[in-house]
This record gives structure tokens, C-alpha cells and sequence, in this order.
């Protein structure tokens, strides 16, 4: 536990969190890495996922993406993208995250919106809603909970991962840890590396715990202890 | 590794091809090894996790009470990140062994393998548990003959997807020099960004991922012939 203590040590000089390129700039870059990537993961997941469980095919395709990317090492698409046109700096880095930010979001959509009973869409239709009247005051209101859930897997996942980015110099908090193994044991990296694994690993638990708190306040009472919807299964934050 | 074409195609050109023949066969060697020491990691780790993961199933599985506080704290290890859980073991460990990369991935592999277990063996209906009861066999015999067997297919699913997942995490060991194929990566990248050494890297592991699926596909398929018979 030598170690251990020398990582809250690390953690109790305020310079280490208040020097430039210390924690609380590495928290602000992470932060704002992973807002930008599910940001993007939304953008394209949710269409599609939305899309895709409006027509009601495509299940198979779902299905094979989200098995395809659990595959693709991060690092390979973090070293990879900054060397296309994308160029250096933050914006491979987002797009790599958001790579794997799609998959629970498209799934949970697909599933959102598969999952309503077809008697509740007859029901819609025989009111006379049309197509897109169905997909905006019936399918997408019901799907909220499967959504929120999508939201809560692949953000968790992004704050997860974007520590990885320190391996190509991305920024964010692995780039504590990656000083410290730089630093060497023998000359006191050790704690830093633990305050760093510690740091990042508190803030992948509050992300969970808030989004947990989120995913419940938009799940209608009665959906609550019935069915939990998380139905896909996480893909490892690499 | 003769085998390789030695004529070299047009991407061989000057410059930085994203792929070139002439890096694989120069350096099979490094590969193969890198390749080796990957695929021995993944087993290693995915094999442990097993042997813990499945009496953890069971306990779960036989003690009700047990079954949230056992999914929880797996919970709790998976969603911290891999890196966190490598730099909070390899200080204790040694930064030098893969004993510290090792350890954080079979954390991460319990999960999956304890979820899928679990949902198998809780998947055995009622009245199949009954009749093994009536038939004689005690908790263990039941275990062993009926439930375990049953429970095989959803097992194997979770084996498939801890594997290949625990593939690509290897990768992340490349922080201390040991992440096999990651090692290639990342080294390429910051070898001047040698393209073709990181896009070899990348598509061996998710070759090797592939593969070690295919395999254990199989395997289930071997070991689960009552299945087959119904056309399922």
C-alpha cells in the first residue's frame, strides 16, 4: 500500500492540481474530449438507430456493428486517424472515441424503439397518425428510457477511453498516468501514477452514478422497477 | 516466412504506404512473436477469468441474496477504465511484468463472463431443475449433469465476447511495452509515424479477435450437439 499512500500524497499538493498541464487542465480537456465525442456518437448513432427501429429491419446490421467494433483496438484508431486528412490534435481524437460511443447508442435506439408493443402502433395508426406523427408523439416519447440508457453506456465508455489518449498525446487525465510511468517508479512516479489510475477512475464511477440518476428521472414511474433497459451489452472501454 | 511475395506491389512506393508486403516480410519475426505473446496473454487472462467467474456464477446463481452484490462490485471493476485499473495494479506488481496487464484484464473479463453464466444457469427452467430432484441428484450432481450443460451456450457467449474484447485490451499494456501487437501500434507512431507498421498491428489483432471467435464458435458448437439436433 506504499504506493497507494504516495498517490494521495501526490493528490493532497494543491500544485498538482493547479500547475499547468496538471489535473484540473487534464480534467478539462477530458471533459471536453468526451463531451465532443458522444456528442458526434449521438449525432450519427441516434438517426440511425431511431431510423432503423421506425422501419423495423435492420436488427442484423445492429447487430454486427456493435460486434465489429468491440474488435477494433482504440489505440488503433487513435494512432491511426491523426494520420489522416484529420490531422493532429483533438479532432482524431474525438472521432476515435466517437467510434465507440455508436454502437450502445444505435443499439439502445434500435431497441427503443422495437421494443413498443405493436398494439400501442396500431392503436396510434388507427387514430390517423401518419408516419412521422407515430415516430414523434408515441415511438420516440416510449423509447426515452432505452435512449437514456444508450447515453449513460457509450458517455461512461467515452470518459473511460479518453484517458487512452495520452498514448498519442491527446490530452486528458492518461496523460497523468503517462508522465508518471515516464517519470519512472524508482523516481517517484509511482504515486503519481496511482493518483492518476485513481482520479480516473473516480470520474468514470461519478459519470455512471450521475447518468444512473438521469436515466431514472426520464424513466416513467411505472417502467422503473419492471424493466431495466439495459439491454446491450457493454462494449469495454478500451 | 518465405512465403511472402517478394515482388513488391505498387505500395511499396517511397514514402509512407498504409500497408507494405516488404515491412511484413522484413520483420516477420517481431510480428510472429508480438503475435505469439498476444494471443498466450488473451488466453491466459480470458482462462483465469473463467475459473474464477464460473464458481462466482454459481454462488450467485445458488444464493439469491448474493446475486446483486456479486453483479455489482463485477459492475463497479468494469466501468473503471482499463488504464486507471493498469497504473492502480502495475505500481504493486512490477511495471516490468505482464503479471500487472494480466491482472487488470481478467478484472475486466469477470463481468461479461459472470453475467453470461449467471443468465444461463438462471435460464434452466423450473421444471427441469425438478425433475433432475426427483431423479436422485443431490445440489452438485444437478450442477454437474443438468444445469451446467444447459447453461453452456450462454456461457460460450460470454467466453466469445471476453475474448474478444480482452484482444483488443491487450493493446492498452503497450503503456508498459507489454500489449503484444499494441507494442507494433504504438511504436509505429511514434517510430515517425510508420504507417505500415501501425496499420500491420491493427489488422493482426483484429485478426486474431476474428479468429479466436471463430474457434470458440466452434468449440460450442462441439460441445453443445443436443442443439444441432433440433435444428437450432
Amino acid at each position: 500500500m506504499n504506493y497507494f499512500r504516495e498517490g494521495i500524497v501526490w493528490l493532497n499538493d494543491p500544485l498538482n492540481w493547479t500547475n499547468p498541464g496538471g489535473l484540473l487542465d487534464r480534467l478539462q480537456e477530458h471533459l471536453s474530449i468526451s463531451f465532443w465525442a458522444v456528442l458526434l456518437g449521438c449525432a450519427v448513432g441516434w438517426p440511425i438507430g431511431i431510423w432503423l427501429g421506425h422501419r423495423g429491419r435492420g436488427g442484423a446490421v445492429v447487430v454486427t456493428v456493435a460486434n465489429l467494433t468491440l474488435a477494433i483496438p482504440i489505440l488503433a484508431m487513435l494512432t491511426i486517424l491523426p494520420l489522416t486528412p484529420l490531422g493532429f490534435g483533438k479532432p482524431p481524437v474525438v472521432v476515435a472515441l466517437a467510434v465507440f460511443a455508436v454502437p450502445p447508442l444505435l443499439a439502445n435506439a434500435f431497441t427503443g424503439l422495437r421494443s413498443i408493443d405493436p398494439e400501442t402502433r396500431e392503436a396510434a395508426r388507427g387514430m390517423g397518425l401518419s408516419g412521422g406523427q407515430l415516430l414523434r408523439q408515441v415511438e420516440l416519447p416510449l423509447a426515452v428510457p432505452y435512449l437514456a440508457a444508450g447515453l449513460r453506456t457509450a458517455a461512461v465508455q467515452v470518459v473511460a477511453t479518453a484517458a487512452l489518449a495520452a498514448f498519442v498525446n491527446g490530452g486528458g487525465l492518461g496523460e497523468i498516468i503517462s508522465a508518471g510511468f515516464g517519470i519512472g517508479m524508482s523516481n517517484g512516479g509511482g504515486g503519481q501514477i496511482v493518483a492518476g489510475g485513481l482520479v480516473v477512475a473516480a470520474l468514470a464511477l461519478i459519470v455512471e452514478g450521475l447518468l444512473a440518476v438521469v436515466q431514472r428521472l426520464v424513466t416513467p414511474k411505472p417502467l422503473r422497477a419492471v424493466r431495466r433497459p439495459r439491454t446491450t451489452e457493454v462494449v469495454p472501454a478500451g | 516466412m518465405a512465403g511472402w511475395p517478394l515482388a513488391a506491389p505498387a505500395d511499396d512506393a517511397p514514402g509512407n504506404p498504409w500497408f507494405s508486403w516488404r515491412y511484413v516480410h522484413d520483420n516477420a519475426d517481431t510480428l510472429l512473436s508480438a503475435l505469439q505473446f498476444h494471443a498466450g496473454l488473451t488466453a491466459r487472462a480470458v482462462i483465469v477469468a473463467l475459473i474464477v467467474a464460473l464458481p462466482l456464477a454459481v454462488v450467485a446463481y445458488w444464493i439469491r441474496s448474493l446475486t446483486g452484490p456479486i453483479l455489482a462490485l463485477s459492475g463497479i471493476l468494469y466501468t473503471i477504465p482499463s488504464l486507471a485499473l493498469l497504473a492502480l495494479v502495475a505500481p504493486l506488481v512490477g511495471t516490468t511484468t505482464d503479471t500487472s496487464v494480466l491482472i487488470a484484464l481478467v478484472l475486466y473479463a469477470l463481468l461479461v463472463l459472470v453475467r453470461n453464466a449467471l443468465a444461463g444457469l438462471t435460464q434452466v427452467p423450473a421444471e427441469v431443475r425438478e425433475a433432475a430432484a426427483g431423479m436422485g441428484y443431490g445440489r452438485f450432481g444437478r450442477l454437474w449433469h443438468i444445469e451446467l450443460p444447459l447453461a453452456l451456450p450462454a456461457v460460450v457467449t460470454g467466453l466469445r465476447l471476453a475474448t474478444v474484447s480482452t484482444v483488443a485490451l491487450v493493446t492498452v499494456g503497450s503503456l508498459i511495452g507489454k500489449g503484444g501487437l499494441g507494442d507494433l501500434i504504438l511504436g509505429g507512431f511514434r517510430n515517425n509515424f510508420y504507417r505500415a507498421e501501425i496499420v500491420t498491428g491493427a489488422v493482426l489483432t483484429v485478426a486474431l479477435a476474428l479468429v479466436l471467435d471463430l474457434i470458440l464458435a466452434g468449440l460450442g458448437w462441439l460441445l453443445t450437439p443436443w442443439l444441432r439436433r433440433r435444428g437450432a
